[in-house]
């Protein structure tokens, strides 16, 4: 189905019949949304529904898998990002992506931060890299915690630090869409609680674009939210209208927790 | 646990009997398995110990070596006739200083001129390469010729090896009190016992060596005889060495005997250089020292003045080279299919192949290389540069097998968060993989070539089998390798070569062993967890 609802808002991505094949299975069917600039758009749906290989063919993760194959068109800011012109490496500068499990190099927390601007060669000087990775931790709220010990390695934090300091090392390289995939599914309740504050702070400036398992997290931090199942995107629309009054039937099960 | 069971209820489901049955024959399932590891571990142990204290008792003895000491006038007429004495000269003019060892011998040992095979016999003791090191100290310091000088020369192997209890059994005996000592007709000796009793403790000795040809060396006084034969209370000798017998009454004085279990003419020493080498000892010319010569020098044919030097250089060089090859060849193409290669037929059988090379036996790698390297590109034969490029192909499956599997181990979310925040492949790959996987591709590859330092046959088809008296210097340069010297030395006809064999042998062991622990300690240091 199309999405009518929210044109007003500018869109950042907008996806037109997307396809995705792994090997000869389809595993994404026609999917055509619009993605709007500095909110949070989060994706539900039950185990297996292709959100998250969905959110890989924003920043084109799916070419790194041989077998997989995405057809259809995802123009960001007006440029299609599969054209053959486009170096997936360079979109992957401008869509930063968090993953599940947090995954820190085994390296200092500042290389951690600086390793991106580093081969993106967004700072000059030594001076200028201290900056960015400040102002990226700070942003990710991990500075007050860690700023005594930067040469310490990154995965002697704790799992929510880890995880923020994932989101530090993604906004480091300044992107303009950050994706999440279930960014605090591996972590507890008080540091799902600081990331979703983040999150919340990082929609100022960033288009955000979240799957997650957790229906409240999508109600708490999300502003559109998207329902899909079984590959096919069911339902788009403002948070609020999808779970007080979800058009269709399937999305009202889903919800209300009679299946998924 | 099974005396508790007892004390639950006996209507509790812990303790029905089927229940209980069941958990008997599952502890005993249990026990036995343990039984089964520990005897495995109980036999590897045991046998790594056997292997280790046969080795090591077979090479102390060739830790030191006897040396005689030599008061030596340096006539310049004989070490440098030409008078110029220039270093070259002096060190080539080995039959000079073999004039004056063999002078002081005879001096020592007073032979008549025209004997000459007594007088070869007495020259024997010290083999003519043995001079060596006196001669290069001495041209190394001119001034000391035309002074008087000691100096020691290595003892000949056999007698070294008879000195230290090897060769021949023997037992060291008094065998009774001298009576009257005569000149027989034929130049031999008569011995009576002092008393009635025919030398009861020699002829006991001599049986009790249960040899077939079993023979004595008698001494009495300050002179050696050999033992011809025992007949009734008198004992026939032959005089072998030190002062002129003296005929007539002995007065009691003791006879010493030393029983040997084999006779003259099946050892290599005759039973007057024994008598001679005892007579040195006793006079304090003999000494024991560190056998350094078995590091310090090259081969020989001599087993008193060979050594592993050449040897261990030329293990050094080829693993070198063998490392130069290998690493970074396997090492990139372990990276390029693990990391880079599309998963297709092509390296699905690329795979395969890389596998099966891993197992073909070591002396088919040799051929290839004496079939490309020497034959085709004409290659020297007996150099470290073909031995460590034969060695390199042949660990080189194994390099790539073990950083296949090092790079595979790295988790892929490192990769995903690399590709995520915008590296390219390459940068994942150099900047992320491959420094978390260089601690198990280096461990991978000093295992590797570990092996390679093992390895005999693919060197013996490149002749790195040939006799290399000179320490190689140069990757092209003629050398051996620890073992193939092993095999070598194991193949030498003199008994001498067995524990200097075994020598060689714990020096690989200790190289083997060093090269482990660097792999392991390079594990340890440079592993990083996540």
């Amino acid at each position: 189905m199309t999405d009518t609802a929210n044109t007003f808002i500018a869109s950042k991505i907008e996806c037109r019949n997307v396809d995705v094949f792994y090997a000869d299975k389809q595993a994404i069917f026609d999917v055509s949304f619009n993605i709007p600039d500095r909110s949070v758009t989060a994706l539900i749906g039950p185990s297996g529904c292709g959100k998250s290989t969905f959110l890989r063919c924003l920043n084109r993760m799916n070419d790194t898998i041989d077998i997989a194959r995405v057809e259809g068109t995802i123009m960001m800011d007006g440029a299609d990002i599969n054209a053959s012109a486009v170096d997936a490496v360079l979109l992957r500068s401008r869509v930063g992506m968090v993953f599940q499990k947090p995954n820190p190099f085994p390296k200092s927390i500042y290389d951690n931060v600086a390793y991106g601007a580093r081969i993106h060669g967004l700072a000059a000087t030594k001076p200028a890299l201290d900056e960015i990775v400040e102002t990226s931790l700070r942003r990710a709220g991990l500075w007050a915690e860690v700023k005594d010990r930067l040469t310490a390695p990154g995965t002697s934090l704790s799992g929510g630090q880890q995880q923020r300091l994932c989101i530090a090392r993604a906004i480091a390289i300044g992107p303009e869409v950050i994706l999440m995939d279930e960014p605090c599914s591996a972590l507890d309740p008080i540091a799902t609680a600081k990331i979703e504050e983040l999150i919340d702070e990082l929609r100022q400036r960033f288009c955000i674009v979240m799957v997650t398992h957790s229906m409240q997290q999508a109600a708490r931090v999300s502003q559109r939210t998207a329902f899909f199942n079984e590959g096919r995107l069911i339902e788009i629309g403002d948070t609020e209208t999808i779970f007080t009054n979800p058009h269709d039937q399937q999305t009202q099960d889903y919800i209300t927790g009679r299946f998924g | 646990m099974t005396d508790l069971i007892p004390d639950t209820a006996p209507n509790s489901p812990f303790a029905s009997e089927t229940a209980l049955k069941r958990l008997k024959k599952r502890h005993a399932a249990e026990r036995r398995f343990k039984r089964y590891g520990q005897l495995a571990i109980a036999l590897a142990l045991a046998a790594l110990l056997i292997v280790t204290i046969s080795i090591a008792t077979q090479a102390s003895s060739a830790l030191t070596r006897h040396e005689i000491s030599f008061d030596l006038t340096l006539d310049r007429a004989i070490i440098a006739p030409q008078g110029a004495g220039e270093t070259a000269e002096i060190t080539s003019n080995i039959s000079g200083f073999n004039t004056l060892i063999q002078t002081n011998l005879r001096e020592t040992f007073p032979i008549t001129q025209t004997d000459s095979i007594r007088r070869r016999e007495l020259y024997s003791l010290v083999t003519r390469l043995a001079v060596l090191p006196m001669a290069q100290t001495v041209a190394k310091t001119p001034n000391l010729i035309g002074t008087r000088q000691t100096f020691t020369a290595a003892l000949s192997d056999d007698l070294d090896l008879y000195l230290k209890g090897g060769l021949t059994d023997r037992r060291t005996i008094t065998a009774g009190e001298a009576g009257r000592l005569s000149l027989t007709e034929d130049g031999t000796y008569t011995l009576t016992d002092a008393g009635v009793d025919a030398f009861p403790n020699l002829r006991a000795a001599i049986d009790q060596m249960r040899a077939e040809t079993p023979s004595a060396i008698i001494r009495l006084g300050d002179t050696w005889y050999s033992l011809n034969a025992l007949s009734g209370a008198a004992m026939q000798l032959t005089y072998l060495a030190g002062n002129a017998p003296r005929l007539g009454e002995q007065k009691n004085q003791p006879i010493k005997a030393v029983v040997h279990a084999q006779s003259e003419i099946n050892r290599t020493i005759t039973d007057r250089q024994i008598a001679w080498t005892l007579i040195l000892q006793e006079q304090g010319r003999i000494d024991r020292r560190w056998n350094t010569s078995l590091i310090f020098n090259a081969d020989s044919t001599y087993p008193e003045l060979a050594g592993a030097a050449a040897a261990i250089i030329g293990s050094i060089l080829t693993m070198v080279v063998t490392a130069l090859f290998a690493l970074p060849i396997g090492v990139l193409a372990a990276v390029y299919l693990e990391e880079f290669a599309p998963k297709n037929r092509l390296t699905a059988i690329i795979e395969v192949n890389i596998n099966n090379l891993a197992a073909v036996p070591s002396i088919i790698f040799g051929l290839l290389g004496a079939a490309v390297f020497i034959n085709v590109f004409g290659m020297p034969r007996s150099i470290p540069l073909v031995g460590g490029m034969v060695l390199a192909l042949l660990v080189l499956p194994t390099i790539i097998i073990a950083s296949r599997a090092a790079l595979s181990s790295v988790p892929p979310s490192i990769r995903t968060a690399a590709l995520g925040i915008g590296a390219s492949k390459t940068q994942t790959v150099f900047h992320h993989v491959v420094p978390l996987a260089a601690p198990g591709i280096l461990t991978g590859a000093i295992i590797a070539m570990a092996r390679a330092l093992g390895e005999t046959a693919p060197l013996l088809l490149i002749g790195m089998v040939a006799f290399i008296n000179q320490v190689p210097s140069h990757p092209s340069d003629e050398a051996t390798v620890l073992p193939v010297l092993i095999y070598k030395w194991f193949s030498g006809a003199e008994r001498a070569w067995e524990p200097m064999t075994a020598m060689v042998i714990i020096l690989l062991l200790v190289f083997l062993v060093i090269m482990n622990l660097t792999a392991v300690i390079l594990r340890r240091r440079f592993e990083k967890r996540w």
